[in-house]
């Protein structure tokens, strides 16, 4: 089985702080890691590696530090790595990406495409169901287990609001996961050796694709951040030292004004 | 494209086992407010089988016509039924703006869609506007809550966007609301449907996760006790809200630490947060902070809670609380 996992690097959110003058983000600092749902989505992929043997093959799109990513995915397990990276693909919203890596996909054989549910920096939760689209895929959302029949099928754990479902889904299919479900292992020794000395990471352009131009970067994005800001500071609502009856009034007047009664 | 062609605001009312969410509604009722700017119609789009007889209830909810989808391929959502159905039913009617709940339906069903409509879409918004050029504009948190992005679609129709339950307000039933009730039969390509559903399993809930609360009733130190707590269970039924507390109460023993806001315990956004007798610990604050209303009482003048409270009352919260419920019980009864 030929399995492609699609891994993002991010800014590791929680050590994201705002300076408090500016009102803008501090980056400076912050770590990038793999995300962690798509950490997670390897993890499966390297599972069903282990019991059925399959070939994995991990991509991402980014700049060329994310070749770190590729690397860590590498001494985990995975077999080949593939950083897409070029200006062309920059200011790209989910859609663009989403088409920038449809056409990544289209050049290589798959029977199974894995992506984490979201990312934590856009925690959008598009680019997979969109790729899958792209492709004509079936996908399967918040994947929280997966069992293989070996051959056609696969049997999926699906979260839900409620508690979870039961899928089955047909290959070649699309399936965006949950990291809390799935531990990543840790890289090994030899792992990280190969990574370094055995594997090359293939660094593709977009010329190496399957797309149309059109659809990529800024040109192929139909949404635009008109603004972008951080949060507001609350302003502290007003205090009264009043008797108990007032103290009523005044809380049954906020909730009528707010609907909440 | 013809941006011109493209008219009114589509809502994707969910139903789950032919239950209307709540979120649809909440959908509807902003999409009025939005449909007044651009003086066009609030459509829903409503999917699922056996479920005719509730069209109504959405045109009391705001909806102005309802497409009806009623098929036994819809019984439960599945990503290409739906798809495909919606999909037709865009191509027909051309909405300019269409809005889904930002679920686990809404978040897989939005991108499949976008991605077939080749149009942009915006997950999981907290806040929808309508710009002097009459555009959408979609504001949003992203990087963990860190930043907020106003979004727009201005070259792409629909505009499409998926809202977070919860944020957006209902209105008020109004079962005098006429509206038009359109049959819509999709036709399916069924070779497109690789998914099966093999089963759904509901979790049996004997308490609700404060989480989803969307009032919390939250005690601290100067409610004191376990009959302190009773009254405050008092005031959280009156209102289908739920008791959340402090630290202090949980490590105290008074209460379980599954209700625990905070730092240590849980991050809670409700659309009403009474705080009574906290006084407002920053670990306390880090967990409650973001309700989009607070009310605070407590005793000390100078607690921290007042802080970030839109309502303060310095008083006894024993004497305020029992008057507050059967206050509220009347105001209740009485609508």
């Amino acid at each position: 089985m030929n399995i492609v996992v699609c891994i993002k690097q991010v800014p590791d959110t929680t050590e994201i702080k705002i300076d408090p003058v500016k009102g803008t983000l501090i980056r400076d600092g912050v770590p990038s890691i793999m995300n962690p749902d798509d950490k997670g989505g390897l993890e499966v992929a390297l599972q069903l590696k282990d019991k059925f043997g399959a070939h994995v093959t991990v991509i991402t799109m980014g700049l060329p530090m994310a070749e770190a990513i590729l690397r860590e995915a590498l001494a985990m397990g995975a077999d080949r790595a593939i950083l897409l990276t070029d200006r062309k693909l920059a200011g790209a919203d989910t859609l663009a990406t989403s088409n920038a890596i449809a056409g990544l996909l289209r050049t290589l054989d798959y029977d199974l495409v894995i992506t984490g549910r979201q990312a934590i920096d856009g925690d959008t939760a598009q680019v997979g169901p969109q790729i899958a689209e792209h492709l004509g895929l079936p996908q399967v959302s918040y994947v929280a287990g997966v069992e293989y029949d070996g051959k056609n099928t696969l049997t999926i754990r699906k979260e839900d609001e409620d508690a979870y479902q039961i899928l089955e889904v047909e290959l070649p299919a699309v399936l965006t996961v949950l990291a809390p479900a799935f531990k990543p292992r840790y890289m090994t020794v030899s792992g990280i050796i190969n990574a370094y000395d055995t594997h090359e990471i293939e660094i593709w352009g977009a010329d190496k694709i399957d797309v149309d131009e059109k659809k990529l970067g800024l040109n192929g994005s139909p949404t635009r951040v008109k603004k972008s800001f951080t949060k507001p500071q609350k302003v502290a609502g007003e205090v009264y030292e009043v008797t108990p009856e007032e103290a009523v009034g005044l809380i049954v007047s906020k909730l009528k004004e707010k609907f909440i009664i | 494209m013809n941006k011109s062609d493209y008219k009114n605001i589509f809502v994707f009312v969910e139903q789950r086992d032919g239950e209307i969410q709540p979120v649809g509604l909440e959908l509807l009722g902003k999409a009025n407010e939005l449909a007044k700017e651009l003086n066009e119609k609030v459509v829903a789009m409503f999917l699922g089988h056996n479920i005719k007889n509730q069209c109504q209830t959405l045109v009391e909810y705001g909806a102005d016509q309802v497409i009806c989808a009623d098929c036994p391929e819809l019984k439960d959502y599945l990503t290409e039924q739906y798809s495909q159905a919606i999909y037709q039913i865009v191509q027909e009617y051309k909405p300019s703006i269409l809005l889904f709940g930002a679920t686990t339906i809404g978040r897989d069903l939005g991108p499949r869609l976008s991605a077939r409509l080749t149009t942009g879409l915006t997950a999981d918004c907290t806040k929808l506007e309508i710009s002097e050029e009459k555009e959408l504009m979609m504001t949003r948190p992203a990087f963990g809550g860190n930043l907020m992005a106003t979004i727009m679609c201005t070259e792409h129709r629909p505009q499409m966007s998926t809202v977070r339950p919860g944020v957006m307000q209902k209105m008020d039933r109004d079962a005098s609301r006429k509206g038009e009730i359109i049959d819509f039969h999709p036709t399916f390509d069924t070779s497109k449907f690789k998914v099966k559903l093999i089963k759904k399993v509901k979790a049996v809930k004997d308490k609700m996760d404060i989480t989803e609360a969307k009032v919390l009733v939250s005690g601290g130190r100067g409610v004191g006790s376990t009959e302190g707590f009773k009254t405050l269970k008092k005031l959280a039924d009156t209102m289908g809200a739920e008791v959340a507390s402090s630290r202090s109460m949980v490590d105290a023993g008074i209460m379980p630490h599954d209700v625990q806001v905070g730092q240590t315990g849980k991050t809670v956004r409700p659309n009403l947060y009474f705080a009574i007798g906290i006084s407002g610990a920053i670990q306390h604050l880090a967990g409650m902070e973001e309700s989009d209303l607070i009310i605070a009482i407590n005793k000390d003048k100078f607690a921290p809670i007042f802080g970030v409270s839109d309502l303060g009352i310095v008083g006894d919260c024993h004497k305020i609380v029992p008057l507050l419920t059967e206050r509220l019980q009347k105001e209740i009864q009485e609508k």
